[in-house]
């Protein structure tokens, strides 16, 4: 079991910004004076509230450290290439130019003091959704950088992500071979929940999926894939299990309903197959592990999971990151194959 | 493949609809500007009546938010789920090589002439004949 589960391609773990002074280093001078002219110190989203335990698993404290994440995480899994995805506070912004500034440090930071520091790491690119003209200029300042493997967004933003204010975002992601990737959680621009504001953490962190579903249902239905037969999307952290129940009632309505939406030219399930990715950590597993093999069946496909440990949040302890019950050559596919289809900047960079 | 004749134009004028059945089978005729259909009036999705559907144009779209119009009434939409149905081919439009209703062949040809007395054969005494499959 244990070849089995090492050497695989983490697509989702989380190094942390220690604290806004940082960046500091990466700001141009006007930002850098602007930050401690203003008493900025934090950007954290309140996403992940420090002491929550889903925030950080108790034997895992070493997100801002990348000695401690190569102790933590990449070498207890044998992980031969992990992704780091760190939106950090940059969509929440409500300044456009500050946003993009913030963007920019948060990418330098991450190339210097991550990605020069430890081979094995690749990133997501960090934008400004706020002003897409800008999160157009940093995805062709970073793409030049091999190591820079996708284009992160935050799931819940102040648009449905598959409105055309959003496109050239995915035409420039699309151009460079970077999948754009959502992220769970939420700007805050609306109530996490669609029956409004939740009292608690627990709420708000299962109201996750049903944001990650309405995004897929906008991406689908606006026509992104449509419009980008090669984009890719990963959704990261989003679960997986609520998805075959939401692509059969989005396809059963597409089908008395495709008038609306007549370049969906085939079910949406198909579309999702093709164009759409899912980390597999979390998961949301039945209890019975035997069950595993019906939701399978149910995606419809093997090459839609992709491994991932979501360090540093607790979803489970050891190295038991693969969903129990899974077969050998289904996890090979998961830790290695699937990433390296969904990643084309992984295969040119790794050989 | 036996032939039924099935009514008269003169009850199937444009813009008409009519259900019959032949054999057992219910079948739905439509009549658009002078052309006559005939589809299974039962949709595959759960038996909803066509012959109780609104008759659509055909919406398509090389890319988002292009959209094209064309064919006005050539396509019926179930009264139950909305699906729709070519009345030239059965076919549904959301996914048409698995999704489709029964299309049949119709012609229309002179009136009865009779046993004996020849009348004068008028465009609504027309029969239209549908070919229906045996059992």
């Amino acid at each position: 079991m244990d070849d089995l589960r090492s050497g695989g391609i983490d697509c989702d773990i989380h190094p942390a910004v220690p604290a806004l002074a940082a960046l500091l280093p990466y700001l141009d001078a006007h930002w850098r004076e602007a930050v401690v002219q203003r008493g900025l110190d934090e950007l954290r989203t309140v996403d992940f509230p420090p002491s929550a335990p889903l925030s950080a698993r108790p034997d895992w404290h070493g997100a801002s450290s990348v000695a401690a994440v190569g102790a933590e995480v990449l070498d207890p899994f044998g992980t031969q290439i992990a992704i780091c995805n760190c939106l950090y506070g940059v969509p929440m912004l409500f300044t456009e130019d500050m946003a993009a500034a913030l963007a920019r440090a948060v990418n330098d930071w991450i190339a210097r003091e991550w990605l020069d520091q430890d081979p094995r790491l690749r990133a997501g690119i960090v934008v400004s959704p706020q002003n897409p003209e800008f999160a157009v200029d940093e995805i062709e300042r970073c793409a030049a950088d091999p190591r820079f493997v996708q284009v992160l967004l935050p799931v819940a933003d102040e648009l449905p992500p598959g409105r055309r204010a959003h496109w050239p975002i995915y035409a420039a992601a699309a151009r460079h071979r970077l999948p754009v990737a959502f992220h769970g959680g939420t700007t805050s621009k609306h109530a996490p929940s669609a029956v409004g504001w939740p009292s608690f953490v627990t709420e708000e962190y299962v109201g996750r999926a049903p944001a990650f579903q309405g995004a897929l249902t906008s991406l689908v239905c606006e026509g992104v894939f449509a419009r980008f037969p090669d984009l890719r999307v990963v959704l990261l952290g989003s679960g997986v299990t609520w998805l075959p129940a939401h692509l059969w009632r989005l396809t059963k309505f597409w089908r008395g309903l495709r008038m609306e939406v007549p370049w969906l030219d085939r079910p949406p399930a198909e579309i999702v197959r093709e164009h759409v990715r899912l980390t597999a950590q979390p998961f949301d597993l039945p209890a019975d592990p035997a069950q595993f093999g019906a939701i399978l069946d149910q995606l419809g496909s093997d090459a839609l999971l992709l491994f991932a440990t979501d360090y540093p949040h607790w979803h489970f302890d050891g190295t038991d990151a693969l969903p129990a019950g899974i077969a050998p050559a289904l996890a090979r596919r998961i830790m290695v194959d699937n990433p390296r289809a969904t990643y084309p900047r992984l295969t040119e960079t790794v050989s | 493949m036996p032939r039924h004749v099935v009514a008269t134009l003169r009850e199937l004028p444009p813009g008409g609809r009519k259900r019959v059945a032949v054999d057992g089978r219910d079948i739905v005729l439509f009549n658009v500007g002078g052309e006559v259909f005939a589809l299974a009036d039962r949709c595959p999705h759960q038996g909803g009546r066509l012959s109780e559907g609104r008759l659509v144009g055909l919406v398509e779209a090389a890319e988002p938010g292009r959209y094209t119009w064309s064919r006005g009434g050539e396509i019926v939409r179930c009264p139950w789920h909305g699906w729709e149905f070519d009345l030239r081919t059965g076919r549904s439009r959301c996914e048409p090589s698995r999704l489709r209703t029964r299309a049949y062949d119709v012609s229309i040809e002179p009136a009865d002439p009779g046993p004996v007395e020849t009348f004068a054969v008028t465009v609504e005494a027309r029969r239209i004949v549908v070919d229906v499959p045996g059992r």
